[in-house]
């Protein structure tokens, strides 16, 4: 039998409570500290704006179409090169006015007669209503699923299984989306979807745990909570890793075969991955611990039956 | 202790066939094909347009696979995109503009398997090219325009009611009416609300006067609102049959937005300028010295032009425009008070009826003809002739076929002179190449990772990790199939969501497996470790699984477009990954190892 963790005993992973708990509160603060200096680098999807992506038949002469595109007194135009030489992606900010969506056309039109060969490969144009109202229903979006999920965690276990598992995720998004902001890299529509499947995928991890937690309380009698946990976690320890490790294998081979399309989407999910293995049994459990899970929580104390007095 | 009875074996491998039916479509691909449909709604594809393509398709000498009636259309198989081209020309030239014709894709699929309506999935605009639109309608511009209409009808019904006003002005959406004396306004107040009921009116005594302002009631509003938007999609749909596309989806969206979404289209350029042109109308006199037979080989008269009617038949118009459509207030299909005919109404503003009126005087028994313009292409709407004089703004069409005619007579009018103005606030557009590209990776995706899975899990559990991958593999046949079925609509991001629910289905099958061998570590008897396993795991799953899918329905109602694909997938594959992993895996491990009585070792 092929084991990678063969633990034979319980490892004391409730002892390392102070250093977890620093580690995550430094990562923490770190990435509520990259939000807040440097914010999201949201997409046209959520500030508005026209994107678009263009392909030449040789590498492309960035300059040149730089100066090509400073010649149709459009303001602020960005561009470069994404993926290979030939890729070309142009971006302009929102404009007012009803003209915003005829953007594409006079880009097109002015790279067009520069150089026939340049084709058109996407377009996104996002006018700033329509980028707020995303942006809100993404924010709205990510309260329910948080408190979608908390109601579940409160409905099938307790209340401080369902607060200990929120934060523990909660942290692990704000790990993400601090990470994307510390790095700059282009927060999207897609990219948005990945972070809250991340939101839903790693309460997986804690339930799991849960779950065993809840099995030991009933079965390990005179063990103390600590040790419910850490044996737990031990217990599950081999499992997480392995569906981590698969669910990994599947965002890799999109990081490696997704292309542009879906690059953020699968750096996204792996960030999650790995600080939702983390979180998931190192922040979670002493969370839980702090809460103060108690034995009495899980099992019913036995009503005594009056007898009947003769 | 790990039997399944018979029922459940055929059960599953029932599943596992209409399964496999239904993801088969998928892998046929698809063939070029060309699409002919009625350019108007009212019109249907029948068979007689089906002989009628197939003789010109024989006359040409251009050989076909297939050619049938779908819908309200004619599709036309061909064997190669080079007869598809001229399949096209052939057909446009043999049937005339009556008729839209598209180049299509359809599935290659043989016909058996669409007989049971096992159709491959509907991909996306980021999968196979195209321009998504987002338009809204300027709500506040059709009120507005409501309110001008107001205005001059409170103008003609006061002087007809011989009530004295002051100033009839229209301050935003609002109409206010100035009097000198109260009496008047009241009296005023009295009649315009019996006449005008959809109005609510408010009565104010100002130092300098009184007035009575008059605002929309909020039903009122609504219908306005709703009429300039089917006003709105009407017009579009036109608009887009005279693209050629032959799949366009033009819906509403909202109380005042319209998505349009054309897969295939690449002149980009070209459909958002036919998109968002705006059209005029004018109304001109029909040109009676015009020599017929001149008129007919396309030849103006002086001082006039030739302008095709809506039947095609060339009319001879002065080129002196009599009246705009900014004089039309209203137009509505109707039926004539005597005759029971099918007619069509027009209201005009004060200016336009005093015109109005001078011409109809001065031209009793000629044609005029109302022209609708569209980049600077005139078609005549109707041509009637003018029976008598005509005051007082409203003017009634008579002589059209039927009530539907009339119909579309009143929406062309509104088209021209009524629309309420629209702009793109969001588009997408994908070219062919890069949608073909996308598919290519987010299958590569799919596959890759697919494999180092099963790679590893075979390593790891070995039997029971080749259970694990065959059911993995037969939970992406079960996630095809149903979105096959349910015809759902691949995007990118679904593409993404089913390598994601691959990943996170073999979830189960670890946890299962693990328990496993934790029961077996513990001491259990294989098959009181594999009941045990499957059975203690079962609860977890579920639990793990729900929380998943609290984020799928939320992102799925939350989401939009690309985000709504990626939901479905997701959560349809949790709920596949739920029965294979678990029932399929299960019945798999009990075929192999629960008939054996006395078994000592698993291979796990």
């Amino acid at each position: 039998m092929l084991e990678f963790f063969p633990f034979k005993k319980t490892i004391s992973f409730m002892s390392w409570g102070k250093l977890t708990t620093t580690i995550s509160l430094v990562t923490f603060l770190f990435s509520v500290w990259a939000l807040w200096d440097r914010g999201l680098n949201l997409g046209v999807d959520f500030t508005g704006g026209t994107l678009i992506e263009v392909r030449t038949d040789q590498a492309a002469d960035l300059n040149r179409i730089r100066s090509t595109l400073e010649k149709t007194g459009l303001p602020e135009i960005s561009v470069q090169n994404f993926g290979s030489s030939r890729d070309v992606l142009i971006r302009l900010p929102a404009q007012a006015g009803a003209t915003a969506a005829q953007t594409s056309n006079q880009i097109m039109a002015a790279l067009q007669a520069d150089d026939p060969k340049i084709t058109l490969q996407k377009v996104d144009f996002v006018g700033p209503a329509v980028g707020k109202e995303l942006y809100d229903s993404g924010a709205l979006a990510l309260l329910v699923v948080a408190f979608g999920i908390m109601a579940y965690l409160a409905i099938r276990f307790e209340w401080r299984f369902a607060v200990a598992g929120m934060i523990a995720n909660l942290h692990d998004i704000v790990i993400i989306l601090g990470l994307f902001a510390f790095f700059q890299w282009e927060f999207t529509l897609t990219v948005l979807a990945g972070v809250l499947a991340i939101l839903g995928y790693s309460v997986n991890e804690s339930v799991v745990v849960f779950d065993r937690i809840r099995e030991n309380i009933r079965k390990m009698r005179g063990a103390t909570i600590p040790q419910i946990i850490d044996d737990a976690i031990t217990r599950t320890m081999s499992r997480t890793i392995i569906t981590h490790g698969s669910t990994q294998i599947m965002v890799l081979s999109m990081l490696f075969f997704g292309g542009e399309a879906l690059h953020n989407f699968a750096l996204a999910l792996t960030i999650g991955i790995l600080f939702g293995i983390y979180s998931s049994v190192l922040v979670a459990s002493p969370l839980l611990l702090m809460l103060g899970v108690k034995r009495e929580h899980f099992i019913k104390p036995v009503e005594k039956k009056e007898e009947a007095v003769v | 202790m790990n039997r399944y009875p018979l029922w459940k074996y055929l059960l599953i491998g029932f599943t596992l066939v209409v399964a496999f039916l239904y993801t088969l479509p998928n892998f046929f691909g698809e063939l070029p094909a060309v699409q002919v449909s009625p350019a108007r709604a009212t019109e249907q594809a029948d068979t007689a347009l089906l002989g009628r393509a197939e003789a010109a398709l024989k006359a040409a000498g251009l050989g076909y696979s297939g050619l049938e009636l779908a819908g309200n259309s004619i599709k036309v198989r061909l064997a190669s995109t080079d007869a598809q081209i001229q399949a096209k020309d052939v057909l446009q030239a043999a049937l005339g503009d009556a008729y839209t014709v598209a180049l299509n894709l359809v599935p290659a699929s043989p016909k058996w398997l669409e007989s049971i309506n096992a159709l491959p999935m509907y991909l996306g605009l980021d999968l196979r090219g195209g321009v998504h639109f987002l338009l809204e309608v300027d709500m506040k511009a059709a009120l507005e325009k409501a309110a001008i209409r107001y205005q001059g009808d409170f103008r003609s019904e006061l002087r007809s009611e011989k009530i004295r006003y002051g100033r009839i002005a229209r301050e935003g959406e609002t109409v206010v009416i100035h009097f000198a004396t109260r009496d008047q306004r009241d009296a005023a107040a009295e009649k315009l609300a019996n006449t005008f009921p959809d109005l609510g009116y408010t009565p104010a005594d100002l130092a300098d006067g009184f007035t009575l302002t008059a605002r929309l009631k909020p039903e009122a509003v609504k219908q306005v609102e709703t009429f300039a938007l089917q006003q709105n999609l009407t017009t579009l749909r036109n608009r887009v049959n005279e693209l050629g596309v032959a799949e366009p989806v033009i819906q509403q969206q909202g109380a005042n937005r319209i998505v349009v979404q054309l897969p295939g289209v690449q002149d980009t350029a070209k459909a958002k300028d036919i998109l968002g042109r705006t059209a005029t109308l004018e109304i001109r006199m029909v040109d009676e010295q015009a020599d017929p037979t001149l008129v007919g080989q396309g030849q103006a008269p002086f001082g006039g032009e030739i302008v095709p009617s809506r039947e095609g038949f060339p009319i001879a118009v002065k080129k002196d425009v009599m009246l705009t459509g900014d004089s039309i207030t209203d137009a509505s299909p109707g039926f004539d008070n005597t005759s029971g005919q099918a007619a069509v109404h027009i209201n005009l503003d004060g200016k336009g009826a005093r015109i109005f009126k001078e011409v109809t005087r001065e031209n009793v028994g000629k044609r005029m003809a109302i022209l609708l313009i569209e980049k600077g292409r005139a078609e005549a709407i109707t041509a009637p002739t003018i029976r008598e004089e005509i005051g007082g703004g409203r003017v009634q069409i008579t002589g059209m076929a039927n009530a539907q005619e009339a119909a579309d007579v009143a929406l062309l009018l509104r088209a021209g002179a009524l629309a309420a103005p629209m702009t793109i606030i969001e588009e997408r557009t994908v070219g062919p190449s890069m949608g073909a590209e996308n598919i290519e990776k987010g299958f590569h995706s799919n596959l890759w990772g697919f494999f180092a899975v099963v790679a590893f899990m075979v390593i790891y559990y070995r039997i029971f990790g080749l259970f694990s991958s065959a059911a993995l593999a037969i939970n992406g046949f079960f996630l095809i199939a149903l979105l096959s079925m349910i015809q759902a609509t691949l995007t990118l991001p679904g593409m993404a969501a089913i390598a994601l629910t691959l990943g996170m289905a073999i979830d189960a099958n670890v946890l299962i497996n693990e328990r496993i061998r934790e029961e077996l570590r513990n001491g259990a008897t294989p098959q009181a470790a594999i009941h045990a396993g499957y059975d203690r795991a079962w609860g977890t799953i579920l639990d793990s699984n729900l929380t998943t899918l609290i984020a799928g329905v939320a992102l799925f109602w939350l989401g939009s477009g690309p985000v709504r694909g990626f939901a479905v997938v997701l959560c349809l594959g949790i709920l596949t990954s739920m029965f294979s992993a678990v029932t399929v895996s299960r019945a798999m491990v009990n075929l192999t190892y629960g008939r054996q009585a006395r078994l000592s070792k698993v291979s796990i």
